[in-house]
């Protein structure tokens, strides 16, 4: 919930906090840094002075420039004051921009800064700074940049690097034509939003124009249900008000209705008639979708605006007939093209141990180069009185009148050609179509899990969605989870349980009873309305209330509930409450429950039916919730004249701000019972109330105005007012609500666990309800032992860590010993960031991993991690810089899913994406790279091993389009289909026993010495390819080709039949696949070759045979020693998958202890 | 509704449906062999029974043959000229006719194939390989087409055919036998491949201007035989795989009795004295499986042996450390409670 956790900038790389942390190592907490929120501190000296001359030096431009049409009162000095008839005014546009980051609304405007549009007037807004049309391009390339870009995007890989050099020496193109289709349809698409038609004002009434020719500073209408073609600031609305709600769904996701409104200014224009005119000064573009900053010079006065002015791209009016705004940003410099660039490309880590072996590779490749070139030197030297008369060289060319060299510059120059030439030769060594063929794989495997029905979410009717298409494998290696706690492991579904009023605690009961719920219909119109949503209630409140009796406690409770449904930013439209906090929505709920029914919220006063009783309250002030104050008020006129302040907030925050002198009791109880109910795990908010007297409120409402004209700071001065009225307060009470656990998340949680993942859990919850939460979803159990850190001190946070750091130590030698009980780390806010800013990170880290579970308390800092999964904006940057970003699409929008590598439906989804599909990514992918490359080197060994009988000359047996061929056709599908649809294990059984995941994390799968041992059968294989024909055939009258052709077939069918045995399922596919191949190989070969006389020879056979089983000896009997003497875990299940239904009764008995965070996990 | 309609009603509806929900939840039928004892033991028990008798009748096959090698390239340099041999070879004017006899150790049943065998010949080198071309061969109307050919492509200014270096090394020694004081005919039709003579080497294409460079390499042709004809160019233009290789020179279609005494008249014209290579005369019967070459008779044995081998090793540690197939038990999280 915001009431708690500062929101994280949703940029995707917010700018570091200077001077915060060293930098972090390979596998250290790495933070993310978020814009502190004491930063404006430091921006502002630099701004303050300089921004206030360049804003007088505008004002005397503008004067100067003396255009009557747009200044028609020309500025005074009261420009900067705010004309404020009413009570009720003071609520429009009041200056409070719902900030929801703090930063940007403390920056003033300077010039260079600002961009100015000039209202109606677009031919005046362009002229200066020609700013971008409407016309937007979501496509990478176009015509000319393709490719150059895609070159660029291409050679990102190493490998690929590599291959530009192979490309300049072979002179062959590259074709990235996948890339260029996914652009072309992108292109459609924009060209199909970019011919919409929007109305704009023109010669006094409205006319169509396409979307892509609107201009910055044009008047737009926009009608109900019509979508938004720019970003506008609203001028005026069908709305007497100027009210005006807009979907946001396309933006963030969130389906609720948000309230904008139009200027008081301006509202009241015909545009058609009374044309605006004016200029707007505001910020430049940028990606914050919360936040909009700017002012407009109307009429001789300074209007300022926020968020709450501006309608953006991507939304829908509703509810609202009409609307008209001036365009103010266009085409891609729209806040929803600017978030929509799209996540930072990741690199699965396999990917980047691949570029390691890569390297070898490369560097074997070039010590098989030095080696040809240099005896080739020596052979030169060896034979070199022969060379110019023997046939086979003839260096001496006879034919022309002059005797000269043919084709030959000394042994220098030869070892260097045939250096380059080598290269060629056996470029194949660094498997190119490796990537090509990953591409294709983790396609497939995306399609897969896509279709997984075990990831479909029937509530929301939603799949799992792949954003990222080369992180798939990462997927199976995950040692660090880090979970959002509200709306990720939560439900996000806000329940009112509990209420201490004036410190009596009333518990609601399980089953509301249908009575009550009668009595809270509300007539509107004709017709009774009842809330949406049913609330348990607690019966001797309910009877309190309507009872007469205990006066003074009756008033307090009054008071309270009238605080719930005034004291919050929902809008009610017929009983349905929407708003941006459903911790607010669960309080006002709550109210209408025990007869406190909000009924009508306008921007002036609210209407409660209070116990049938509708009373009218005119809201005079409202001081919307911040990250610094943790609280909102709002001061209320109510019927009888009184004027009072209500204040909610977060605990820590509100019990500053109290009068614990009046009532100290109630203090006391409250405190008591906020503990008790964040031991039950609920959300607890606190309730306020002060009554004003006549001055005080005067006091406050100038001081209060002066803050939302002023200029420059304004926000900062708005705190600083809304700080000062909210103190003395009385409590009145304080709240506790249930967010609900998702489906499974305990049973999920519980099997991450088993696999060795460690789960962190970020949270903004306090200690009591965060550990309470951890039990509940079993994240901790009793039988570990907690290390809690909450200091509050520097020294204290050392002292606390170095005992912890004792305790781990204990627990690691009692490993050893027998038992070994699981360790916890509970840590806050506060002691994390005293650990963080005391270099003891190094500390804290040793403890966290020998931890098997840490929760973080009140964080707004995360650490290094490697899954994270989150689904709010707050939530973006962790997982934007996480290995792995998981985006829940649940309540709280589509930021966190627009930023995700994956996203899906529940939290739970997890255990079957990572444990099943991880697992078998990983496995898939691992076991295709190795193989790639062991079958490319297989091929450039053979030709190796025959160029150093040719008198290291470079020819080739082996025809030039069998080497193209090779990978293309000949073994290029199997390893596709296999890295696609291989399973070494079933799902049941890596759900049953989770500690198979382990594999993946202990990299098992792909490694040195993985890579080193395919590296010696290689050459094996290689050896038996070549010398078997080659002994066989010695002094024989075999030629080149037919003895090539036996090294091809060899080659592929060992090849083929390797992959063959190394497979776990054989499906149809797999045997289509990889005997087709072979028989596809034959039939090139024949057709290359046009006359394959050799097959009828017994010795062809007999060498093809000879071939495949001595090539595969080796392997296959390492395999089959290993698997049977030293099983690995894979091979266990797979037998106690074959074994079926007899060991899984045997299994029942034995008990699978669950080794959390296991072994090589740590080493 | 007919039948067809109604099968492919039954695919659409339910079998369609079924493989495919089967494909994407990835439970297609399959096959899930895994390496038990069983197995292993009984692969390299049927790899060696099978190899064993390969192994044992290649070998049978390689000592039936009977092969007569002879090297004649420094033997048939008089005395005189040994310590220049190449001064010898190269001077025109000296007889080069060397008659040397050899006896037959065993029994050659007919056809006895006659090769000249060189050592020490790159006919594998990446320059000769690639100097000769194939549409030249092939084609009467490409004969100027002498791209790849260099340096042999032109003589006087006039296209070669056929031209390259592997053309212009053709082999020149020519071999006459005779048993007791008769002549033993060679054969020398179809000592080349059908497809060659068919399809590489065009009936119409006539040797010109052959060997009419400042060098002359080889033999010389009848530039009145077409291509296809000249057999022993076909054969030669097969370049061979490695340095040391056999080309079949003919075929002697009578049999040949033990301790016989041929006597061969050797024309001995072609240069290898130029780069050290060695040249042979090899006289050989034919086996189902070749020439004579223990090689491959000795692998199988060997490979064959080594399963046979294995198959125990594995047995024997089977039987001494057996071990339960899917026993949780071995579970490395059971195995080691720790985790460690």
């Amino acid at each position: 919930m915001a009431f708690v956790r500062p929101l994280l900038d949703p940029s995707p790389r917010p700018p570091p906090v200077p001077g915060s942390l060293p930098p972090p190592s390979a596998d250290l907490p790495r933070p993310i840094a978020e814009p502190p929120i004491g930063s404006d501190l430091s921006q502002n000296p630099f701004d303050s002075s300089s921004r206030l001359s360049n804003a007088s030096a505008r004002l005397r431009v503008d004067y100067n420039s003396g255009d009557r049409v747009l200044f028609p009162e020309p500025g005074s000095a009261d420009s900067f004051r705010r004309v404020s008839g009413s009570r009720t005014a003071v609520r429009h546009g009041s200056g409070a921009e719902s900030d929801r980051f703090g930063v940007a609304s403390l920056r003033e405007i300077s010039d260079e800064d600002a961009r100015f549009v000039y209202i109606g007037d677009p031919a005046r807004t362009n002229e200066r700074f020609q700013f971008t049309g409407n016309s937007i391009r979501t496509g990478k390339y176009s015509v000319f940049t393709f490719i150059p870009r895609n070159l660029f995007e291409q050679f990102h890989r190493v490998a690929y690097i590599y291959f530009l050099i192979i490309a300049i020496l072979n002179q062959l193109p590259s074709s990235p034509s996948s890339d260029g289709y996914e652009d072309w349809r992108r292109h459609r698409a924009d060209r199909i939003e970019n011919n919409r038609t929007a109305y704009v004002l023109s010669d006094g009434e409205f006319r169509p124009k396409l979307w892509k020719d609107v201009r910055v500073g044009e008047i737009i209408r926009v009608r109900s249900n019509e979508s938004l073609p720019c970003d506008m600031v609203l001028l005026s609305t069908s709305d007497p008000t100027g009210v005006a709600y807009v979907q946001t769904i396309n933006l963030d996701g969130e389906s609720n209705l948000k309230t904008r409104y139009a200027k008081q200014e301006t509202l009241s224009k015909v545009p058609e008639k009374d044309p605006v005119t004016g200029v707007i000064r505001c910020e430049q573009p940028n990606r914050n979708i919360y936040g909009f900053h700017a002012n407009m010079d109307i009429q001789g006065k300074k209007v300022s605006l926020g968020a709450s002015n501006i309608v953006l791209r991507g939304c829908e009016i509703k509810n609202t007939a009409w609307v008209v705004g001036v365009a103010v940003y266009a085409g891609r410099e729209t806040k929803v093209m600017l978030n929509s660039s799209g996540a930072p490309s990741k690199r699965s880590r396999l990917e980047t141990h691949m570029n390691r072996e890569t390297m070898l590779l490369a560097f074997i490749l070039v010590a098989m180069c030095s080696i040809v070139s240099i005896f080739a030197g020596i052979w030169l030297r060896n034979h070199k009185d022969e060379l110019d008369y023997s046939p086979y060289f003839r260096k001496k060319d006879f034919s022309e009148k002059e005797e000269e060299n043919y084709n030959y510059d000394g042994i220098g120059a030869e070892v260097a050609y045939r250096f380059l030439m080598s290269i060629i030769v056996f470029q194949i060594m660094i498997p190119i179509s490796l990537y090509i063929s990953m591409e294709l794989v983790r396609l497939g495997q995306a399609y897969l899990m896509i279709q997984d029905r075990n990831l479909f979410d029937e509530t929301t009717n939603s799949r799992l969605q792949c954003r990222a298409l080369n992180i798939n494998e990462d997927l199976g290696q995950i040692k660090y989870v880090f979970s959002d706690k509200t709306g990720t492991l939560t439900q996000n579904k806000m329940e009112f349980q509990c209420a201490s009023i004036s410190g009596v605690d009333y518990q609601a009961e399980m089953d509301p009873l249908s009575a009550d719920h009668a009595d809270c219909s509300v007539r509107v119109g004709d017709q009774f309305w009842r809330p949406k949503m049913r609330v348990n209630v607690n019966t001797d409140l309910v009877k309190l209330l309507r009872s007469g009796h205990g006066r003074e406690e009756r008033k307090y409770v009054y008071d309270f509930f009238l605080a719930l449904s005034a004291c919050n930013t929902i809008n009610s439209k017929l009983i349905d409450y929407q708003g941006e906090s459903p911790d607010e929505q669960a309080l006002v709920y709550a109210a209408a429950a025990y007869g406190f029914v909000l009924v009508e919220r306008t921007s002036g006063h609210i209407v409660v039916d209070i116990l049938g009783n509708r009373q009218r309250f005119d809201i005079l002030g409202l001081h919307e919730f911040d990250s610094d104050r943790k609280r909102m008020s709002v001061i209320v006129g109510c019927p009888d004249k009184t004027v009072k302040l209500f204040v909610k907030g977060a605990d820590n925050s509100m019990l500053g701000v109290l009068e614990e002198s009046l009532d100290l009791d109630v203090v006391q109880a409250t405190k008591n019972h906020l503990h008790a109910y964040s031991s039950l795990g609920l959300r607890t908010l606190v309730v306020g109330i002060r009554e004003l007297t006549g001055g005080e409120f005067h006091e406050w409402k100038s001081s209060y105005e002066r803050a939302s004209t002023t200029l420059f700071g304004r926000s900062k001065a708005l705190r600083l007012v809304a700080s000062n009225v909210e103190s003395h307060l009385h409590i009145l009470g304080a709240s506790g609500i249930e967010d609900k656990l998702q489906d499974g998340v305990p049973e999920a949680i519980e099997s991450l666990r088993e696999a060795g993942i460690k789960v962190w859990v970020l949270t903004g919850d306090k200690q009591e309800t965060a550990i309470s939460i951890g039990f509940s979803c079993k994240l901790l159990t009793t039988n570990m032992d907690q290390i809690v850190i909450n200091s509050h001190s520097k020294e204290a946070c050392r002292r606390s860590l170095e005992d912890a750091m004792a305790m781990s130590r204990k627990h690691l030698q009692m490993v050893h010993d027998a038992g070994r009980i699981s360790l916890a780390l509970i840590i806050d806010g506060t002691s994390l960031v005293h650990i963080l800013e005391n270099e003891l990170e190094e500390e804290l880290f040793k403890v966290a991993t020998a931890c098997d579970v840490v929760l973080c308390c009140r964080v707004s800092r995360t650490e290094d991690m490697t899954l994270a999964i989150g689904d709010g904006a707050n939530d973006v940057s962790m997982i934007q810089m996480a290995d792995v970003g998981i985006g829940i699409s649940g309540q709280e929008g589509r930021q966190a899913v627009m930023a995700s590598d994956f996203a899906m439906g529940q939290f739970r989804f997890l255990v079957p994406l990572l444990l099943v599909h991880g697992h078998w990514n990983y496995q898939r992918m691992s076991y295709m790279i190795v193989y790639n490359f062991y079958r490319n080197a297989v091929f450039v060994f053979v030709l190796f091993w025959y160029i150093l009988y040719t008198g290291f000359s470079l020819s080739t047996a082996i025809t030039e389009w069998s080497s193209v061929l090779y990978s293309i056709i000949y073994t290029a599908l199997p390893t596709i289909v296999v890295g696609i649809l291989d399973k070494d294990l079933s799902r049941k059984t890596l759900l049953k026993y989770p500690q198979l995941y382990g594999a993946g994390q202990r990299e098992e799968g792909y490694n040195l010495n993985v890579f080193l041992l395919t590296m010696v059968d290689t050459i094996w294989q290689s050896a038996a390819i070549y010398f078997i024909p080659y002994l066989a055939y010695r002094n024989s009258t075999v030629d080149g080709s037919s003895i090539g052709n036996i090294w091809t077939l060899g080659v592929v069918i060992l090849v083929n039949v390797h992959l063959a045995m190394d497979l776990f399922r054989w499906t149809w596919i797999s045997h289509v696949v990889i005997w087709g191949c072979i028989v596809a190989t034959w039939i090139c070969v024949i057709v290359i070759d046009s006359s394959l006389s050799c097959p009828a020879s017994a010795l062809f056979w007999l060498c093809l045979l000879g071939i495949l089983v001595v090539g595969m000896i080796p392997r296959f009997a390492l395999k089959s020693f290993r698997g049977y003497f030293f099983p690995s875990d894979i091979r266990i299940g797979r037998e106690l998958e074959k074994a079926g239904g007899y060991y899984e009764a045997v299994a029942g008995s034995i008990e699978m202890r669950p080794v959390v965070g296991a072994g090589g996990a740590r080493s | 509704m007919n039948s067809g309609t109604v099968a492919g009603l039954w695919l659409r509806l339910l079998l369609l449906p079924l493989l495919h929900s089967r494909f994407t939840q990835q439970e297609l039928p399959a096959c899930k062999p895994i390496l038990t004892p069983q197995w292993v033991i009984s692969a390299f028990a049927v790899v060696s029974i099978i190899f064993v008798p390969i192994g044992v009748a290649s070998l049978l096959a390689s000592r039936d043959v009977v092969e007569i090698v002879y090297r004649y390239d420094s033997d048939c340099v008089p005395a005189s000229w040994a310590s220049d041999k190449l001064a010898y070879i190269q001077n025109p004017n000296i007889s080069k006719t060397c008659t040397r006899t050899l006896t037959v150790p065993k029994r050659m049943k007919s056809p006895i194939y006659v090769y000249y065998q060189l050592d020490n010949f790159y006919q594998n080198h990446r320059r000769y390989v690639k100097s000769r071309n194939d549409w030249q061969l092939r084609d009467a109307s490409k004969a100027n087409d002498t791209s790849g050919c260099d340096p042999e492509d032109a003589a006087g200014g006039n296209p070669i055919v056929p031209c390259g270096l592997i053309a212009w090394s053709l082999f020149n020694d020519t071999y006459r036998f005779t048993v007791s004081n008769s002549n033993l005919p060679v054969n020398k039709k179809g000592i080349s491949w059908k497809s060659d003579r068919d399809h590489k080497f065009g009936k119409d294409v006539y040797p010109r201007n052959f060997q009419n460079g400042t060098v002359i390499g080889g033999a010389k042709l009848n530039s009145s035989i077409p291509l296809s004809e000249q057999e022993d160019l076909i054969v030669w233009m097969r370049t061979a795989a490695l340095p040391t290789f056999r080309k079949l020179y003919g075929k002697i279609e009578v049999d040949l009795q033990a301790n016989q005494t041929i006597t061969v008249t050797i024309e001995n014209y072609y240069n290898t004295y130029e780069f050290g290579g060695k040249k042979k005369l090899v006289l050989s019967t034919a086996s189902w499986l070749g020439g004579k070459n223990d090689f491959l008779g000795l692998a199988y044995l060997i490979v064959g042996g080594l399963c046979f081998f294995l198959a125990a090793v594995f047995t024997i540690i089977y039987l001494v450390k057996p071990r339960k197939l899917g026993d949780p038990t071995y579970l490395s999280w059971n195995r080691n409670p720790g985790g460690h």
